[in-house]
């Protein structure tokens, strides 16, 4: 799948619309499924409201019909010419290591990248903090990942 | 869009009633139908582009901007797209907020939650190979076993931390 290759130059005109439709669609559900809100991603984590469940299940749902439908209608994809397959990443001990990093800082702050792009635009100036987070973390990940390789 | 609780419920008695809205107080349907959105953006893309998106490489992507760090250059094809992406949920929801939130909406959570927390999840998210979007929706919609185990693993070390938190009776 080209998740990560796609050539800088030569991309259809429609690309970057279609991208951003997407965005929108997708941080549009987010405010409104007020997973943009941390104290609601909180209250899930805390069992007091099990809502996000049917946010990212329900999400899973309806992607994994586009997974599952769109590949058996056609074989490439019309403004990539890449042909479709599934989101697969190979498993070893570093998605579990990951995971458990990754869960103890959302239990912490109730925020994960995507809802937290969302919460800027429902201007939530204080995750800001939480985004420069998520760069620091990131840049601290990949300089320890330069020196044990 | 969704009917009442006793219309869905083959048992519409009390004891159903009562748990489910033990379990979702504020209902299902902002979830549900918020969810589909995410889907659909997520299903939109694939369809014309064939790329599955997650949130988190974002990160790494744009800080191929400001570092020449040869680990962040594997997603450098991609950091254009992805800033798009990114600008397009910060305007989706801003769409949301304009038509139905009316004003700016703030966070009490503390600050150091989400500066600590922010640098865990950019670690682990890095580390784990995806986030609840690219794990959690795309990685489970994909029925891929890896993002199953990763899903499973983030959201119970999540539900104990929380649990952990409240009970050191930090709030909000």
């Amino acid at each position: 799948m080209a998740d990560e290759d796609i050539p800088d130059s030569g991309r259809h005109p429609l690309f970057m619309p279609v991208i951003l439709l997407g965005g929108l669609l997708f941080g549009f559900g987010l405010a409104a499924s007020h997973m943009a809100r941390p104290e609601v991603v909180l209250d899930f984590l805390q069992l007091v409201d099990l809502g996000l469940l049917f946010v990212m299940f329900g999400a899973a749902i309806v992607s994994g019909l586009a997974f599952a439908v769109i590949p058996r209608l056609r074989e490439r994809a019309p403004l990539t010419g890449d042909t479709y397959g599934r989101r697969l990443k190979s498993f070893d001990r570093n998605v579990l290591v990951g995971g458990v990093i990754f869960g103890v800082g959302w239990g912490i702050s109730g925020v994960c990248p995507g809802s937290a792009y969302a919460s800027v635009g429902i201007g939530n100036w204080p995750i800001l903090l939480a985004i420069a987070g998520m760069f620091i973390g990131a840049y601290l990940q990949g300089v320890w990942r330069s020196r044990t390789n | 869009m969704f009917p009442d609780p006793t219309a869905l419920s083959l048992f519409p008695d009390l004891i159903v009633l009562s748990l489910f809205e033990t379990l979702f107080p504020e209902g299902i349907a902002r979830y549900a139908i918020g969810g589909l959105f995410v889907g659909l953006g997520t299903a939109v893309i694939y369809a014309a582009t064939a790329i599955a998106p997650g949130a988190s490489s974002f990160l790494e992507s744009t800080l191929t901007y400001v570092s020449d760090r040869a680990r962040f250059q594997q997603y450098r094809a991609s950091r254009d797209w992805r800033i798009v992406f990114t600008v397009g949920i910060v305007l989706g929801a801003a769409v949301y907020a304009l038509v139905w939130q009316g004003d700016v909406w703030t966070t009490d959570v503390q600050w150091w939650r989400l500066l600590a927390g922010g640098i865990l999840v950019g670690v682990g998210t890095r580390i784990g190979k995806g986030c609840t979007s690219g794990h959690g929706v795309c990685g489970i919609g994909s029925r891929s076993k890896t993002s199953l185990i990763g899903v499973i693993t983030f959201l119970g070390i999540a539900i104990a931390t929380a649990q952990i938190v409240m009970a050191l009776g930090v709030s909000p």
